[in-house]
């Protein structure tokens, strides 16, 4: 039986600073996340003059997050909704705490908008005057420079890593028709003749199968680093992925991938006969985005062609079988598995009959929609800066600059759910544990990792609370242990540590 | 408007017609969502960086991962 998808989300945002002489995105980024969390407390503000980027970020433990584990040059926090948030390759970077299911993913990729967003609201008090930060949820700066927006997803090692490379690959290539962020133009040889495509990230894919992330970026990235016990997990780092600021295709692209990884661990492909193996992915990937008709077929190993919307229909079929088959449990159980083959056969339906339908649901067709209509209105060429100015500010974390606030996008996510994950761990995993404990106890805990929490009680050693099941250390399993608990001490002597 | 005609398609012959239904019917008519674009392009005149060239020339990132 397939394994329960636990999910989480990385998003490295784009950051500039106008008015600076020579703008410096590391110390940015840095001043950022200081400032963000400074905000969280009011009654102590964190002094600048004082610090520099290179020092840990002990001095805000006060505040409700604390240095992690991995020492690094760079300020990284961990907060109190249990996710990480750091400077990485010079960009201000979200982990999102792990999550038992699409919704809560996107609750908290959402939620890292927010911490963004206020963040960069926050750090307006601290730059020299003149100076302004803002940040951007996209994936490229439009002259060949990408950064990612990564997906990871619990998976169960006893599965062949070959079975999940061949399976996964089709449904990376093809689900593109309804994750992509869109982009203006291409930076990628030889597309000059690209005004638009669906991806922001498909020009940056070079290889089929490897382990890198920054160079010769692979579809299935082999980075063997699962953060909980590596004998009986994987951790699929899916780096291909746009980030999404719609909440439909966030959903989709979470909840279409989880179901697929699931139907991969029960062998369903096999099972029912498929393989959609395509003759070219790094070429097909290209070919897709670059595709805004939908209308080419791509060319699969046993030489069939099919179209990407025809790829993603069959998937969807033997999705919708492998549920009733299965339950969708490993996704979260019928109800969740239900959504997810509902909304996604009413995108694909939309695909196939008029994309722009979807204006509402897909952000590469929201913002085609706004800047084909604008580039009319204008009677603007597709090369206009004004619209790759649009592009960039489709994904302005601040709302009054956002064009994906303004596009009449449908919401699936509440406002409060949104604000309270900003500082509210999820219950369903081992982040429960995490947030929980930062929030009573952040003077005791010395450092926190994906996979333990370090607790510092002054006179003793340090005592290390290992937490290498995702899904121990949830409300459900902890809840009346700390209530019983007055103090860290007694915690640590509850769970024998 | 071009662009819609040119990637609006016929809807293929699947075997179950739920799946090739037609838009759905919440859907607005043609100018209805005509008006609903110009008052975002409206807006979109009112927020656009004023010196979009020069946003779009300052935009430059270190790459990541």
């Amino acid at each position: 039986m397939a394994i329960v998808k636990v999910l989480g989300m990385e998003t490295e945002y784009g950051i500039i600073v106008r008015g600076a002489a020579e703008p410096n995105p590391i110390a940015a980024s840095s001043a950022l996340i200081n400032a963000y969390v400074a905000s969280l407390d009011q009654r102590v503000e964190w002094d600048f003059g004082d610090e520099s980027p290179g020092r840990d970020a002990r001095g805000f433990v006060r505040e409700g997050s604390v240095a992690p584990e991995v020492e690094t040059h760079l300020v990284n926090a961990v907060l109190t909704n249990g996710a990480r948030y750091y400077v990485d390759h010079a960009h201000p970077e979200f982990s999102t705490p792990e999550c038992s299911n699409v919704w809560e993913a996107i609750l908290y990729d959402k939620a890292g908008e927010a911490v963004l967003a206020r963040s960069v609201e926050a750090a307006g008090r601290y730059l020299p005057a003149g100076q302004q930060v803002s940040v951007y949820k996209n994936n490229s700066d439009g002259k060949g420079n990408s950064y990612g927006s990564h997906e990871n997803y619990l998976m169960d090692r006893a599965v062949p890593f070959s079975r999940v490379v061949q399976h996964v690959i089709p449904h990376f290539v093809t689900r593109q028709i309804f994750t992509g962020a869109g982009k203006v133009g291409c930076e990628a040889a030889g597309g000059e003749r690209v005004d638009f495509q669906l991806s922001q990230r498909a020009d940056f894919f070079e290889e089929e199968v490897g382990l890198e992330t920054t160079l010769k970026r692979p579809i299935v990235n082999t980075r063997d680093e699962p953060h909980c016990d590596a004998q009986k997990y994987r951790r699929l780092h899916v780096i291909l992925g746009d980030a999404n600021l719609s909440e439909v295709a966030n959903f989709l692209k979470v909840g279409t991938t989880a179901l697929v990884l699931a139907m991969i661990e029960d062998d369903w492909f096999a099972r029912q006969g498929r393989d959609y193996t395509l003759a070219t992915p790094v070429k097909a990937i290209r070919q897709v985005s670059y595709d805004v008709s939908l209308g080419q077929p791509l060319l699969l190993a046993n030489g069939k062609r099919m179209r990407a919307l025809e790829v993603q229909w069959e998937h969807l079929d033997l999705a919708r079988k492998y549920g009733e088959d299965s339950g969708f449990g490993a996704v979260g159980g019928v109800e969740v598995g239900n959504e997810i083959v509902r909304r996604w056969e009413e995108v694909l339906a939309g695909l196939e009959t008029d994309p722009l339908s979807l204006a509402s649901k897909l952000d590469w067709v929201a913002k085609y929609r706004m800047v084909s209509g604008y580039r009319e209105r204008h009677r603007l060429g597709w090369r206009d800066p004004r619209l790759f100015a649009m592009d960039l500010q489709y994904h302005d974390v601040r709302p009054e600059r956002s064009l994906f606030a303004r596009a009449g996008m449908e919401r699936l996510l509440s406002p409060e759910d949104v604000v309270r994950a900003m500082t509210e761990p999820p219950v369903t995993t081992r982040a429960y544990f995490r947030g929980r404990c930062l929030q009573r106890w952040p003077w005791a805990i010395a450092a926190a990792n994906w996979d333990s929490l370090v607790f510092d009680l002054g006179n003793d050693p340090l005592r290390r609370v290992p937490m290498m099941e995702p899904l121990r250390g949830t409300a459900a399993h902890v809840d009346e242990l700390l209530a019983r608990c007055r103090t860290p001490a007694e915690l640590l002597e509850q769970l024998g540590s | 408007m071009a662009e819609r005609e040119q990637i609006k398609k016929q809807a293929p012959s699947r075997s179950e017609p739920e799946q090739v239904e037609e838009v759905p019917a919440g859907s607005k008519r043609g100018e209805e969502l005509k008006a609903e674009l110009d008052d975002l392009l409206d807006e979109i005149d009112e927020v656009l960086e004023d010196n979009a060239e020069e946003f779009v020339k300052s935009y430059v990132q270190k790459g990541g991962q």
